[in-house]
């Protein structure tokens, strides 16, 4: 019994402080290229490498990683600070920092996406329920597809499609009678773009659950409601939204989540370019030639942080509900 | 809506099947499209000129002589060794499977079971588990992997997988777990039965359909997964979802767009396949943690 208790425990908690713990090693860790060659340009390869074998760690630099250029970038927010006039200015101007540009991003996308996708969810449960019985089966079928698929592939195939030589894309073509009209050379309708992605992609899962919350509406308070005099739009309003209120609340907490991940679709639309997501960002320092580990570990960090902020509220709820349970 | 007070007008009607339609094709026209396309020509799947070669395959006709051809699969699966990464893709998910629901189950059980403060720690991980995306974890993975020399084989990755995927198992199976009665294995106990018995041959014949339901979405995760694929495995032993990037990536000359458009079409039949025969225990799960609030 203790075993099957520990075992996990033990497999989690090592999980969840081993991630972190090696990140804030690592962001050191490469500081020996980038700072040790800028400040000592004197060292030649032998010394490098014979300090690289002594302190295979690298250099301390404490939290500099995070306020350079391509992170929280605190010396250029302060002289753009005292420099621009207004907050519009200011703002437009933190946008070329490439950390706060995709901070900016997975911002707009999680606050527009996750309403989006409640409503279309709501609508599409509202519609189908009024089905009949055979066909409500086939389409739940069909709606669960964008959400099942493999979120690249399911990217990559809408890339294709508005993609200016896919058929949406040349239909966009022909409505704006612009033969150059493209998806990818805009950074707002790449945007948008994703952003349908997004909501294409998490609606089934708000219907999904919206659905099953429909099957046990009550009726006799449907019919009174009736009885009462009120209008469809009422008895929606009224009736069947406070009965799902706690589930929207469920799926806007895991809707939060899962959006502020956003990441496949970036690479799927090779959007990298017009929208960064703080995953796509942490993915590129990772890849190519170079490998910023550091650089990577210090945006991940922060993106945690993040989350961390993002889910507090709901973690004191948690919290007062175990208490108040036991 | 049996009864006839709750018949809707026929304006509303209309607008709802219109509506319901519409979404209909805005969730299953993007594949349809795609896999018809998938037998065609690059020139015809992306048609500039006119966009009904895409449906019948004007140029397809012209080069192989008919409305269809395989090519872009035999270019994926033989010329790209395509099976390759489906084979590892079929390994990750079994084994991420496999280990997770072992330990999901066992620790599930014992959570659900016990009563101290550890059970809200372990919850709270899961959430926040749930909430980080993987790739900030996979930048505190690489390094030691390097050094111990384990990057880019398959067990490594099976392991993040599964560590990644734990607390969303343990969670789910303890939710499960905790509905079924320990009025089951006390009685099991009276009646002579040690802990572990009680668990073998009371619990276990009772917990199929939350395993079952657990083990799909491991699977799925396993199956989606494309940072930690990615970003942990080596070219030749890339899974499917990250081989697929990958021939975006490299190739760029004409026709190979068709290999990652055949690898996509492939990539999604076990799916579709998985969705048809599973689609109650997916509504389930996903409406198991709603329902609970």
């Amino acid at each position: 019994m203790l075993l099957f208790i520990a075992l996990p425990i033990v497999s989690v908690v090592t999980q969840s402080i081993f991630a972190p713990h090696p990140a804030v090693l690592i962001e050191v860790e490469s500081c020996t290229p980038l700072v040790g060659c800028t400040t000592e340009t004197t060292i030649d390869q032998e010394a490098t490498a014979v300090l690289r074998a002594e302190k295979p760690l690298g250099r301390f630099v404490g939290l500099d990683i995070y306020f350079d250029r391509g992170h929280l970038a605190v010396n250029e927010v302060g002289a753009l600070w005292a420099t621009t006039d207004s907050l519009g200015a200011f703002f437009s101007e933190l946008g070329n920092l490439p950390f706060y540009r995709a901070m900016a991003f997975t911002m707009t996308f999680v606050a527009v996406v996750t309403p989006l996708t409640i409503v279309l969810g709501l609508i599409i449960a509202l519609a189908i329920n009024s089905l009949h019985r055979h066909l409500k089966g086939l389409m739940i079928f069909f709606s669960l597809l964008p959400m099942i698929v493999t979120p690249l592939i399911g990217s990559l195939i809408l890339f294709w499609m508005v993609d200016s030589r896919g058929v949406i894309g040349s239909a966009l073509v022909a409505l704006a009678g612009d033969p150059d009209f493209s998806l990818k050379a805009s950074t707002g309708l790449m945007w948008v773009a994703l952003i349908v992605y997004g909501i294409w992609h998490a609606a089934p899962f708000a219907f999904v659950v919206f659905y099953a919350g429909l099957q046990t509406l009550p009726k006799d308070q449907l019919e009174a409601a009736q009885i009462d005099g009120a209008t469809r739009w009422q008895q929606v309003k009224f009736v069947v939204v406070p009965h799902l209120m706690p589930l929207v609340t469920f799926v806007a907490l895991i809707q939060l989540m899962d959006n502020f991940k956003v990441f496949e679709p970036i690479i799927g639309f090779n959007a990298a370019a017009h929208a960064q997501s703080l995953s796509s960002f942490i993915f590129n320092d990772l890849g190519g030639e170079t490998r910023q580990l550091s650089s990577a570990s210090a945006t991940s960090v922060i993106t945690i942080i993040g989350v961390a902020i993002l889910l507090s509220p709901v973690l004191v709820r948690t919290w007062r509900d175990f208490k108040g349970a036991r | 809506m049996a009864s006839r007070a709750q018949k809707m007008p026929k304006g509303l009607r209309i607008a709802s099947s219109l509506f319901v339609i519409f979404w209909f094709i805005l969730a299953a026209f993007p594949f349809a499209w795609t896999v018809w396309g998938s037998f065609k020509v690059e020139l015809d799947f992306f048609s500039i000129a006119d966009w009904t070669n895409a449906i019948t395959g004007e140029r397809t006709k012209a080069v192989y002589g008919s409305a269809f051809t395989d090519t872009g699969y035999a270019g994926a699966w033989i010329q790209e060794e395509f099976w390759r990464n489906v084979l590892n893709t079929g390994l990750v998910c079994f084994f991420v499977v496999t280990i997770s629901l072992t330990i999901g189950t066992l620790g599930g059980y014992a959570l659900s079971r016990s009563t101290y403060n550890y059970t809200f720690w372990l919850l709270i991980t899961a959430l926040i588990f749930r909430a980080m995306p993987p790739i900030t974890l996979v930048a505190g993975y690489l390094l030691p992997f390097f050094e111990w020399n384990v990057w880019g084989i398959l067990p490594t990755t099976i392991i993040v997988l599964v560590a990644i995927n734990q607390p969303f198992t343990l969670w789910m199976l303890h939710s499960f777990f905790k509905n079924i009665p320990s009025e089951l294995d006390e009685s099991a106990k009276v009646d002579g039965c040690n802990q572990f018995q009680a668990f073998r041959r009371v619990i276990i014949p009772v917990m199929w359909p939350g395993v079952i339901t657990t083990g799909l979405f491991s699977f799925l995760l396993a199956y989606n997964d494309f940072a930690v694929g990615a970003m942990l495995l080596s070219e030749s032993n890339r899974t499917m979802v990250p081989a697929i990037a990958a021939f975006l990536g490299t190739t760029q000359t004409e026709g190979n767009v068709m290999f990652a458009v055949a690898a996509v079409v492939s990539a999604t039949v076990p799916l579709f396949i998985l969705v048809m025969f599973f689609q109650r225990q997916i509504v389930g799960g996903l409406t198991a943690g709603a329902v609970k609030g």
